[in-house]
């Protein structure tokens, strides 16, 4: 009945949205931000520690359907270590990938971290889900720039 | 006329469409009904032969719309059993109904440090407007509590009345996510012992049931228009007649008044002085049809219809592993919210939607009753309507076992 739905649903998927990493909040952090999605009832927070310019470590604690957690989880992953610019790129890209389908203009840079990301390039056929897939970045953004409130709205 | 679900049907064109190559299930009424074609071609033929301003010319035209206009309001009228017309309010929806009330009666009547009584049930077209009330004018808001079960706390609400500060009780009829069907005769007896009125939103109790605005004794009822079949963008407050005259405007503007002049003016008598401006005139018609179409069917027997699917859904679903409801109330109509243990609500209706079924998910416009159930994260939402049949909660109950098979 649902064997279509394996392309959103990717085992991938199903396993950080069960079993997200980086549930947790990072003892030293200097960034935090909330997210929230008014409609459904998501709702995380993110910490993250910066270092200079680095991310150095990073983690969110919330709940949400499995396409936002496994999107907050592989968020975590591929923006851990990597430079203000280039948290803000990925994000992005993401958000390019999950309302498009595809990042053409993406560079080569970061192209392994969106390889990571490339599963949940099936939610941009569910508009009514994409938001549940940036929920993450927005609430990503917040923290980056100081702010304390994301809304995917 | 007996009921046949089969021809029912067929009065309603989107029923018959496919969905992603799927026999559409429609199980989201309770956010929005369908409409028969003798809604639709009602309000096209008033487009398309008798429209015009009402209230406003004296050509064939518009007397032609006023009249039809008017019209609609006598058959509100008499769906709602009220004692005469001028005691219906067109509104927008519900939601506007509602604020109308928080502001005529709540700001123009009730007094700083009196109460409002409402309850942890409500949508939140009920509870957002008394919060507003409460925080622009100091009135006490007190929200009865609900049982586990689902129903509202009757005894919380006796100890919530026996002050004598609450000018008014304002309840659902019937729950839009627990399904519960309130005891509104006995809320009204109570509010009227304690000196309160009472206002019922009957947004989804005046779709399955037939309400008698005169033997629940109810001071205020309202309801919307596109739940009951009819079209969006029109809705209706009833109200005693001596409650209208007492209350000042809602909106100014053209219509609701007596006499304008610089220095100020003078208002209408109800029910025009609460309808500020050029009203819904076809929705109007549209909500006429609505109405002549579920009473040419019968509220009892669409009511007979719904207590069927609502065992069987109750037997359906209870036999889904996993599965839970929220409440299980009594007197109750054919809305059912519930969770499975392995997949979240939003999950779950993205499986369904692949199916074919229709349902929504989220909080239903009712985050604090979501909290109240330990279900912040919100639920899926299966709601019927006249059309709906077994067979629909059949495949519905197949669909969520292997929904829940394909998150295992
Ligand atoms: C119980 C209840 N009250 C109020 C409303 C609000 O109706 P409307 O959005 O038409 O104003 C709804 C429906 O959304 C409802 O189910």
């Amino acid at each position: 009945m649902f064997d279509d739905l394996r392309d959103l649903y990717q085992e991938l998927i199903l396993d950080h949205g069960l079993k997200p990493r980086n549930f947790r909040r990072p003892e030293d952090a200097n960034r935090h931000a909330k997210g929230d999605n008014p409609m459904c009832g998501d709702r995380m927070e993110l910490a993250l520690k910066l270092d200079g310019e680095v991310v150095t470590d990073l983690g969110f604690q919330g709940r949400g359907c499995a396409i936002s957690m496994a999107s907050a989880s592989l968020m975590t992953e591929t923006v851990k270590g990597k430079t203000l610019a280039q948290a803000h790129q990925l994000s992005d890209s993401f958000r390019a990938l999950a309302m498009t389908g595809s990042c053409p203009e993406c560079g080569a840079e970061l192209a392994d971290e969106m390889e990571r990301l490339q599963p949940l390039a099936g939610v941009h056929e569910f508009p009514s889900r994409v938001k549940c897939a940036t929920l993450a970045w927005h609430t990503l953004n917040a923290a980056l720039d100081g702010s304390k409130e994301a809304s995917s709205e | 006329m007996s009921f046949d679900v089969r021809k029912i049907r067929e009065d309603f064109p989107i029923l018959a469409q496919m969905q992603r190559g799927k026999p559409l299930v429609f199980l989201d009424s309770g956010a929005s009904a369908q409409k028969p074609r003798q809604v639709i071609g009602a309000m096209m033929r008033c487009m398309e032969s008798a429209y015009a301003n009402v209230h406003r010319g004296a050509y064939y035209l518009s007397e032609t719309a006023t009249e039809a206009y008017e019209a609609s309001r006598r058959a509100v009228a008499t769906f709602l059993n009220a004692a005469r017309a001028e005691e219906i309010v067109f509104t927008a929806n519900s939601t506007m109904a509602i604020n109308l009330v928080a502001h005529c009666y709540g700001r123009g009547i009730l007094k700083p440090g009196q109460a409002v009584v409402t309850s942890e049930m409500e949508h939140h077209a009920n509870m957002v407007p008394w919060q507003m009330l409460r925080d622009a004018h100091g009135i006490e808001l007190r929200y009865v509590r609900v049982t586990d079960a689902g129903e509202l706390d009757l005894e919380d609400l006796a100890a919530k009345l026996k002050d004598g500060k609450v000018g008014l009780v304002a309840v659902t009829h019937m729950s839009n996510v627990l399904g519960t069907v309130t005891p509104a005769a006995q809320i009204a007896r109570m509010a009227h012992e304690a000196g309160a009125k009472v206002l019922f939103d009957g947004s989804q109790a005046a779709v399955h049931r037939k309400v008698d605005v005169q033997a629940l004794d109810a001071d205020f009822y309202v309801f919307t228009g596109h739940k009951l079949y009819g079209p969006t963008g029109i809705g209706v407050l009833y109200a005693k007649h001596a409650l209208l005259e007492a209350m000042p405007p809602f909106l100014g503007g053209g219509d609701m008044i007596a006499t304008v002049s610089l220095a100020g003016s003078t208002w209408a008598a109800p029910p025009a002085r609460f309808e500020a401006g050029t009203p819904a005139i076809v929705e109007a018609i549209g909500l006429h049809a609505a109405i002549d179409y579920v009473t040419a069917i019968g509220l009892p027997a669409i009511e007979a219809h719904e207590r069927a699917l609502v065992d069987h859904a109750m037997a359906v679903l209870s036999q889904v592993e996993g599965l839970s409801l929220l409440g299980r109330a009594q007197d109750r109509g054919g809305v059912f919210a519930f969770s499975l243990d392995n997949a979240h609500a939003h999950d779950l209706s993205t499986l369904l939607d692949r199916a074919g079924i229709a349902v929504r998910a989220g909080r239903h416009c009712a985050e604090p009753l979501h909290e109240r159930f330990g279900v912040e994260g919100g639920t899926c939402r299966a709601s019927f309507g006249l059309y709906t049949t077994p067979e629909e909660i059949d495949f519905l109950g197949a669909a969520l076992v292997k929904a829940r098979e394909f998150f295992a």
